[in-house]
């Protein structure tokens, strides 16, 4: 009788459920989609001030390129204005200060968690005042000292900057992971004759994967998705993709191309779908692991 | 032009193409530009670089962001940039701490080609060169007025009346737009008006404020009459979205920057009704005034103090190649240029009628920038109706006085 | 741990954050207590492509003087806290001695930049940060339920509104919902309001923000309750269900204290994020209705004059507003820390 009454709920449920998380894929979507398509056409219809449903039928594109989809957006963008300079320099960002950040991270984020001094909670309570600066103040107040000593415009400046702003947050997130690695693993390994490094190294470091690939993936988007610090702090031939996109928005007095920073942005998004797709498994299992147990 | 003198021109070219160094003049030096990120910046950074060979290297940094770097990056010993494109604008805080030179020297050099009216001198000594010209000016549609049976207005007030008249012939719901984006453009509308009633933003010789007057009020009562006659969005109208609206057809009048004349001109985004009835005509007067309610800008190039004076001389000489007649002819229709050679074309037809209507120049005053960020923060209430205009005048005011304390200029 | 060998583990995170993080900090600091000097004016002829006029300059060299004697400018102490641009605390006193009555008080108290920044930004973090939990669970608990084929291309897609840069995909919003936009005609067509515009006024803008803030937010609160979901005891779920617990039952007593630690730890990135929000006010150029801390640090920085001192002031109340909102979570992780040590 009442497991019925359960079944019956359940199903209810079930269908709730389902729709609710249907609803959600499309709001979630909604936009990437529209944009995607809108980038295959010309700007008059992208904005379609006059009409929206011109940006699905292509009015304008048809009449100013002879078809209802055009390439003009990414041709513009990856060819005329070599976009693919913006997107090797945001590559090499990233990747650097991904991996720099993991490095000193881990080993931060383990002597953290396996000190039980006082110091290292003020430290973890300090990391996170500083993660709340505004970006911004901080950037302007290098400028100078990295114009007087010649180290402004240059990639590894911008990834160690990066890298620094990143630490807070990795030094968190690893820090709560290490906490879930149990204590005894590195301890029987120093009392068999380790020292901590060598702990660290054969113990710790086979175990430690998936909470690694999660923060790293945080530290990524980070990284790919930042404006503030590339954009006051690399010149234009090491300028990344965001503030590339920015730029082609053109400012108060001059007309910039609208749907070259369209065709970008749907460009700067494709390899983040590729690797989500490839990471979502991992992104699960490393917070699985307990990377984010507060 | 005879044909002799046409091929001497050619040859010289080529001339110049080939061993350039030798053209421009200069033997040795590093030239590194900064500047803002649009055509005609990139045209004449494309031109200095022709400089570069022999001891000459030429680089450049064009970015949107170029302002907030450009104090840093000349502060610096050696400065990281020998020379940057810049606005009356933006020049006040470099003249203000010292951070460009007096040109006068490279001038008597090397600038025998220079117009007087390029110059910008500071107290007697010239700080920069002036290349090309821009304000903000009306765009009218005059296929719509003819149909609401009104004339391309000259007055303010006759653009209240027009667009009036346009919604009440059911033409069009909102005739009019501006760049009037809580911010910046906010405060260069108000800034263009009080110019345009005759106002002065300072006592004289002091950095006292001087907006909350009858003027003033008067200035933000035709902002108000204006914006009535605009999308209720107008508050998030930049640049961007006036001339999207534009093309879209979905104005009448609007007042925009010259430089977006050529994009609004050309075929691309916009139906042949639109373009074929859009007439760039001078920015209009207001209150009885006599000259245009609008400000004149210039770009222009300053040579950083912080660098040796081998490199001042090659930098100036360079940007000299970049605004040179060949190169200007070359890029005709990027800019409103102040360069000789230049053919003025029906897109920049708006910004020449009101210079030439003795528009006043944005005023080049070291708190002026302050003044601005006031008046684009405080005065959107008003607009929105929330506030009186006295009220966001007082509010403007305080918050000037707050901001020039901490800089310096009040006490 | 000994003392040296955690030294050495955390040396190189230390080193990086106090250079870049630490110090840039104590100068910020130090730079909010000090205004400019008194700048020497005087009146020259200015001349350029329009012509001449008389205008105040900068006496460069009379001001360069002041400025060798004094690098940092003059000494002010915190007066650049309490200044109008700041927490105005002579306006606030004097709308509270003329207030006509309490409403009329928070009126004057809008009027003034700061605390109109204030009052959005609380509203913005107050509303953004529960309604990210709330419907980050919803989902997590929806995509649990799903067979396993469709689970990965769902986590995909609702990772979406995270990874996209905010700056730009808030501009793409934007786009949308103007009103001939697709978003914009839609709202227009269910309210049955051809007038609708979500831009004008400044209830539907806060709104349009928090709706946004909440989309962006959504997939990083999801992501994390979904992986907690995997760990979930599935003992005491059978458990529950042999007692006749019903779904919801399961949810409220298993499911729901088993997550709480997430909870936290999203709060706590959430508040923090959501106080600092600023992409979205530019994005949807919403600094008319809805400014927020960051934008007015933002607008000190990106003016023709750069008024650094000011925005190091504002720098400043943000970090002390965020670690007032942390405190208690800030306290509960204290506890935590002295339990585990114990």
């Amino acid at each position: 009788m009442s497991s019925t009454i359960a079944n019956r709920s359940s199903r209810s449920l079930i269908v709730i459920s389902s729709a609710f998380v249907l609803l959600w894929v499309i709001v979630a979507s909604f936009p990437f989609l529209w944009t995607l398509w809108g980038s295959f056409k010309v700007q008059g219809d992208f904005f379609s001030k006059a009409d929206w449903t011109q940006a699905l039928t292509g009015t304008r594109t048809l009449i100013e390129t002879g078809g209802t989809f055009t390439g003009k957006g990414y041709e513009g963008a990856w060819v005329q204005e070599e976009f693919w300079r913006a997107a090797i320099n945001t590559f090499i960002i990233v990747f650097f200060t991904v991996v720099i950040s993991l490095t000193f991270g881990t080993l931060g984020g383990y002597a953290l968690a396996r000190s039980g001094h006082n110091y290292s909670f003020w430290l973890l309570m300090i990391a996170l005042v500083f993660r709340a600066m505004p970006h911004i103040t901080l950037v302007s107040g290098y400028l100078l000292p990295f114009f007087e000593w010649n180290l402004w415009g240059h990639i590894p400046t911008a990834i160690i900057v990066l890298v620094a702003i990143n630490q807070p947050f990795t030094l968190w997130m690893l820090h709560s992971f290490f906490l879930n690695i149990p204590k005894d693993l590195d301890e029987s390994a120093k009392v068999d004759g380790c020292n901590q490094f060598q702990a660290f190294r054969h113990v710790i470091i086979p175990v430690m994967w998936p909470g690694v690939i999660t923060t790293g993936l945080f530290s990524f988007l980070l990284a790919y998705n930042d404006f503030s610090v590339t954009s006051m702090l690399l010149s234009e031939e090491n300028r990344t993709m965001v503030p590339a996109i920015y730029g082609f928005l053109g400012s108060t007095q001059e007309e910039g191309n609208v749907m070259f920073a369209v065709a970008s942005v749907v460009s700067a998004t494709a390899p983040l779908f590729v690797l989500v797709m490839f990471f979502q498994r991992q992104i699960v299992s490393g917070l699985t692991a307990g990377a984010v147990k507060g | 032009m005879s044909m002799t003198k046409l091929s001497m021109l050619g040859a010289a070219a080529v001339f110049m193409g080939t061993t350039a160094y030798a053209g421009c003049g200069v033997t040795s030096g590093t030239v590194n530009i900064l500047g803002n990120d649009f055509a005609a910046i990139q045209a004449v950074a494309e031109g200095a670089k022709q400089c570069a060979g022999g001891g000459v290297t030429v680089e450049s940094n064009l970015n949107k962001d170029y302002r907030d770097l450009q104090i840093a990056a000349l502060t610096a010993n050696p400065a990281q940039y020998s020379t940057v494109v810049t606005t009356n604008a933006a020049i006040v805080p470099l003249i203000g701490e010292g951070l460009i030179r007096p040109l006068d020297d490279l001038i008597a050099k090397h600038g025998q080609n220079i117009s007087k009216n390029q110059l910008i001198t500071v107290d007697g000594k010239v700080m920069a060169v002036a290349f090309m010209a821009n304000a903000q000016h009306l765009f009218v549609r005059t296929d719509i007025l003819e149909k609401a049976g009104v004339d391309v207005p000259t007055t303010y007030e006759d653009v209240v009346a027009a667009s009036a008249a346009i919604k009440a012939a059911g033409l069009m719901e909102h005739p009019f737009a501006t760049t009037s984006q809580t911010g910046w453009n906010l405060g260069e509308e108000f800034v263009n008006m009080y110019l345009g009633f005759g106002g002065a933003f300072f006592k004289p010789g002091t950095a006292e404020p001087n907006a909350n007057n009858e003027t003033g009020v008067a200035a933000l009562n035709m902002l108000k009459a204006l914006t009535e006659q605009s999308n209720p969005d107008f508050l998030t109208f930049d640049s961007n979205a006036v001339q999207a609206s534009w093309e879209a057809g979905d104005l009448a009048i609007a007042h925009l920057w010259g430089s977006r004349g050529t994009g609004i001109l050309d075929a691309e985004g916009s139906t042949d009704e639109v373009v074929s009835n859009t007439v760039l005509v001078s920015s209009p007067t207001v209150g009885g005034g006599s000259t245009p309610a609008s400000s004149l800008w210039w770009d222009g190039f300053a040579i950083a103090a912080n660098v040796s004076d081998e490199d001042a001389e090659a930098s100036f000489v360079a940007m000299l190649n970049g605004i040179s007649t060949e190169n200007v002819k070359a890029n005709n229709d990027a800019a409103v240029w102040l360069v000789e050679g230049y053919q003025p074309s029906a897109a920049s037809a708006g910004v020449l009628a009101t210079a030439t209507g003795g528009t006043k120049p944005y005023p080049m005053i070291p708190f002026m920038g302050l003044m601005h960020s006031a008046l684009g923060a405080e005065l959107s209430e008003f607009l929105q109706g929330s506030e009186s205009a006295e009220q966001a005048l007082a509010d403007v005011e305080a918050a000037y006085v707050s901001a020039a304390k901490e800089k310096g200029f009040l006490q | 741990m000994r003392h040296k060998t955690f030294l050495w583990f955390i040396l190189p995170s230390l080193a990086a954050m106090i250079l870049f993080i630490a110090l840039p900090l104590v100068s910020v600091v130090v730079q909010s207590m000090y205004i400019e000097h008194e700048q020497v004016l005087v009146v020259t002829e200015n001349c350029g492509p329009f012509g001449c006029t008389q205008e105040s300059s900068v006496d460069t060299e009379a001001t360069a003087q002041l400025r060798a004697e004094q690098p940092l400018g003059r000494f002010a102490g915190l007066a650049t806290y309490f200044d109008r641009g700041h927490l105005a605390s002579s306006e606030v006193a004097e709308a509270w001695a003329n207030r006509e009555s309490l409403g009329d008080f928070f009126a004057e108290l809008y009027n003034l930049p700061f605390y109109k920044a204030l009052a959005f930004t609380l509203t913005y973090t107050f509303v953004v940060t529960p309604m990210v939990i709330v419907l980050g669970l919803l989902i997590a608990l929806g995509v649990n339920r799903l067979t396993p084929a469709l689970k990965g291309p769902t986590i995909f897609v609702s990772l979406l509104p995270m990874i996209i840069t905010p700056l730009i995909g808030s501009l793409i919003l934007f786009w949308m919902i103007d009103a001939q936009g697709v978003i914009g005609k839609s709202l227009q067509w269910i309210f049955d309001d051809p007038e609708l515009s979500l831009k004008a006024s400044p209830p539907l803008t806060w709104i349009t923000l928090i709706v946004y803030g909440i989309w962006s937010g959504a997939p990083f609160a999801f992501v994390v309750f979904y992986a907690g979901l995997q760990t979930v005891n599935s003992d005491s779920l059978e458990a529950a269900m042999i007692d006749g617990a019903t779904k919801w039952q399961q949810i409220r007593y298993v499911v729901i204290p088993h997550l709480m630690p997430l909870a936290v730890f999203i709060s706590l990135m959430q508040l923090m994020d959501n106080f600092r929000v600023f992409e979205p006010v530019v994005g949807f150029s919403a600094q008319a209705n809805a400014p927020s801390l960051s934008y007015i640090i933002f607008a000190d920085m990106r003016s023709d004059i750069t008024r650094f001192n000011s925005a190091a002031a504002t720098s400043v109340l943000t970090v002390i507003g965020v670690t007032i909102l942390l405190a208690p979570v800030l306290v509960r992780t204290w506890r935590d820390f002295k339990g585990k040590a114990v």
